[in-house]
């Protein structure tokens, strides 16, 4: 499996790891969801964390889409509010 | 559905509507390779924008700290000198330049930040581009529709996903690199409307404290001037020979 963190590229992720990736991803959503920055900001470092972690990165000259796509470790409330919502932000 | 495959969706989606563009997959490929050529050369450009931002920081970086260095030996010329007024002023003074100096550090660090995020993102996408069109020329080599399909898809989406990575870290950049010169003007209006001392200024320029200063010492030298030339007078040399002189001179009296 593919994951991208925005920003810094995409690390591929055994898929007998997913268990411990879904948990934090859950805890992004409910954070997002409650329009919570403290706990968005523990969230989203630890899921990034993890990632990193237990993904290895995919070379620069290989092309696959992710599976699963991040927020940059920086990124606010706000910021990912925008990216779900509105299309227009990501160019393409 | 969780957030990481919501945002990974919405790229497909975007690299998905590129793909509906043309009827023979073929085409597609040669588009989004142009539109890829495309955004590396304005993610150089973007990373040579925030270059040029950071440089123009370091260089009122540079006057910044040039001008608190002035103010405090100015403070301490103006303690020597007994005048404590002035050098208050001078450390105030040198307090508000710090205080910019210390907002430019913070946000020469960000823009930094943001210029290796982007030369790294520039070198990835070179890569990727590149192995971008030795794929192309094969899946056109080998053209068959169905199989073509379904290879040109994930190529598209691979590529459309980093194209849409790259353009965030580019606008984020962007707004920085505007914000920091939005920034960058209102010191350079500060430094020229003589508010925080004029370091800056071409030589010869004086605040009014460097006036003080020197108006202090110039009066000392001409004491100090006056005295030697009292000293050189001949020691023969009555003081009665000037008319205007009721008493001795004090130098003379000093030799005596």
């Amino acid at each position: 499996m593919i994951v991208r963190i925005l920003g810094e590229g995409q690390r591929r992720v055994d898929d007998g790891d997913l268990q411990p990736l879904n948990q934090l991803d859950n805890d992004l959503v409910a954070a997002v969801d409650a329009g919570d920055e403290d706990k968005f900001d523990t969230a989203l470092t630890a899921l990034l964390d993890k990632v990193r972690q237990i993904g290895v990165p995919v070379p620069d000259d290989e092309i696959v889409p992710s599976d699963l796509v991040l927020p940059s470790s920086d990124a606010s409330l706000a910021e990912v509010r925008e990216l779900l919502g509105d299309e227009g932000l990501i160019p393409g | 559905m969780g957030m990481g495959r919501r945002l990974a969706l919405i790229f497909k989606a975007k690299a998905n509507k590129v793909l509906d563009k043309h009827e023979d997959p073929r085409e597609t490929l040669d588009y989004s390779y142009e539109k890829q050529l495309e955004l590396l050369t304005k993610v150089r450009r973007g990373v040579a924008d925030v270059a040029t931002s950071r440089k123009r920081l370091e260089i009122q970086m540079q006057q910044l700290q040039a001008s608190g260095d002035k103010l405090q030996s100015q403070a301490q010329q103006a303690v020597q000198a007994g005048r404590d007024d002035l050098a208050r002023e001078a450390l105030t003074r040198r307090a508000a330049v710090n205080q910019q100096l210390a907002d430019l550090q913070t946000q020469h660090a960000q823009l930094q930040a943001e210029e290796e995020k982007l030369t790294t993102a520039s070198q990835r996408l070179q890569a990727k581009v590149d192995s971008f069109r030795t794929r192309k020329e094969t899946i056109k080599a080998t053209y068959t529709a169905a199989e073509a399909q379904t290879k040109i898809g994930e190529a598209m989406s691979g590529i459309s996903e980093e194209m849409g990575d790259v353009g965030l870290a580019m606008q984020r950049a962007e707004d920085k690199t505007q914000q920091m010169q939005a920034r960058a003007g209102a010191v350079d209006e500060l430094i020229a409307s003589g508010a925080l001392d004029d370091a800056s200024q071409p030589l010869g320029g004086k605040d009014d404290i460097q006036r003080e200063l020197d108006s202090m010492s110039a009066g000392n030298d001409v004491e100090l001037e006056l005295a030697k030339l009292k000293g050189e007078l001949p020691a023969g040399q009555p003081a009665q020979a000037l008319p205007s002189a009721e008493q001795p001179a004090p130098a003379e009296e000093g030799k005596k």
